[in-house]
């Protein structure tokens, strides 16, 4: 398994790595085009900005390459909005491998009293969420409502390549998956068991 | 739906855990590697790991232990104690913490949480608070864990400090802290309710109501206790199903 990790200005790659290692695997991690084109599996993970790691991207044509990769390829948090079609952060033209857009989560109130009734509503999400609706080979052995692991402020679209939804604030793509294209808006490589059983999932492809 | 974290903290002395009373009077609980292996499998939500004893010689050590911890935790965790610079941070990060949380020298240094902030994000700075209440009510700030105390006020610098870059804060109440009698609910209330960042309250939880009280009154977002875990009187599997029993939302 030749299993490679797109290195950019936005990764995370450390944990993914470690992530990979307790499963018993190894990845490259490389921005290179010809041995990622050369994987057999992909992995586009991130932590950041999404205009400068557009522009990195760009500037380093790795933005078609990863959009006309054939073999499993799989985002993580802002890996997974890097390949949405559009960016409310900083307005944003991203991959556009899938349709969905990627908005800012909006509190519901502006003012918090101390003394409302209803605690406040943080922005970024941080923590354990539920996943439920899932609907892909990703998934397999997941049960309904498995608990990931989310640190995000903006949050992809529901739309027609949603595999597994998430409420925070209102409901949204926790998974998109389109062809060889997956991505995931949580962490696997944070996510206790069952982000192990998903990236297991990922690397049985 | 979102749920509250407990979050198993270890204080770090010469590669070792310990626990105090109040700030003093340590006791070793283990070693911090197996201990935090064991809370994540017993369905910790994240880990804090604070290197009590950090000075410069020991900062490889702390980073050996950290890339020893990436190992072997398949949760969140973060590293704090000492954390001067933007380069002591990304230590940490490429050993694999996935959070830092910065104390003293962001009160030191007013450019240290921008600076972290804008190199690694938001997410990546946890603003460490040990404070106090004093005779006149206000919660003031200490600094150099509990033994400098300073004329800020707790509210004040979370506010400015989370302008300034900070993603979360770990808020720990000197008064509460080793007593087992409970958390400090409205300190912890009127930061999370003012401010837009998660609240990690700490200090004082000694059963698991307490956590219930300071997850339901406190409106803390995760609550973080050492001792109690440590020397196994209250068990992360028991705390969780009471607070799902009191109808708290928690990840099992």
């Amino acid at each position: 398994m030749n299993l490679v990790i797109i290195k950019y200005n936005a990764g995370n790659i450390r944990s993914v790595l470690f992530a990979l290692e307790r499963i018993g695997m190894n990845a490259l991690v490389t921005d290179d085009p010809e041995q990622i084109l050369r994987a057999d599996k992909v992995i586009f993970p991130g932590v950041g900005e999404a205009s400068s790691a557009m522009q990195y991207l760009r500037e380093r044509q790795l933005d078609t390459l990863i959009a006309g990769l054939k073999q499993p390829v799989l985002g993580i948090c802002l890996g997974l909005q890097l390949m949405c079609r559009f960016s409310e952060e900083n307005d944003t033209n991203c991959l556009g491998i899938f349709d969905e857009v990627v908005k800012k989560f909006e509190p519901p109130v502006k003012n918090w009293k101390l003394n409302s009734s209803e605690p406040r509503i943080k922005v970024p999400q941080i923590g354990w969420n539920s996943i439920y609706g899932l609907e892909s080979e990703l998934f397999k052995g997941l049960p309904e409502n498995s608990f990931c692991y989310f640190v995000h402020g903006y949050f992809a679209s529901l739309g027609a390549h949603t595999i597994a939804r998430a409420d925070y604030i209102q409901p949204y793509s926790a998974g998109l998956h389109r062809d060889n294209f997956f991505g995931v808006q949580f962490h696997p490589e944070k996510s206790s068991l069952i982000g192990e059983k998903i990236i297991k999932n990922f690397i049985a492809l | 739906m979102l749920t509250k974290r407990i979050i198993p903290c270890l204080d770090i002395k010469d590669g070792r855990t310990v626990k105090g009373t109040n700030f003093v009077d340590l006791r070793d609980a283990g070693d911090p590697v197996e201990l935090g292996a064991l809370y994540a499998q017993q369905g910790a939500d994240e880990l804090v790991f604070l290197d009590i004893t950090a000075t410069v010689e020991k900062r490889k050590t702390l980073s050996d232990l950290v890339n020893k911890i990436a190992h072997h935790v398949n949760i969140p965790f973060t590293v704090g104690g000492g954390v001067k610079s933007v380069e002591d941070a990304s230590i940490l990060l490429n050993n694999g913490a996935d959070k830092v949380s910065v104390n003293t020298a962001a009160v030191k240094d007013p450019l240290l949480i921008p600076q972290l902030a804008r190199e690694f994000g938001s997410q990546f700075v946890v603003l460490a608070i040990d404070t106090k209440l004093e005779e006149d009510g206000e919660w003031y700030v200490y600094l150099q864990g509990g033994r400098k105390k300073t004329e800020l006020t707790c509210f004040e610098w979370a506010k400015r400090a989370v302008e300034a870059g900070a993603g979360e804060i770990l808020l720990t109440s000197m008064n509460h802290d080793g007593t087992k009698k409970g958390f400090a609910v409205d300190i912890n209330r009127k930061i999370s309710m003012s401010l837009p960042v998660p609240v990690i309250a700490s200090g004082g939880g000694g059963t698991a109501a307490h956590f219930a009280t300071i997850f339901k009154e406190g409106l803390a977002d995760a609550a973080l206790a050492a001792s109690i875990f440590h020397f196994k009187e209250l068990s992360i599997p028991e705390l969780k199903n009471y607070l799902i029993s009191e109808g708290i939302a928690i990840r099992i």
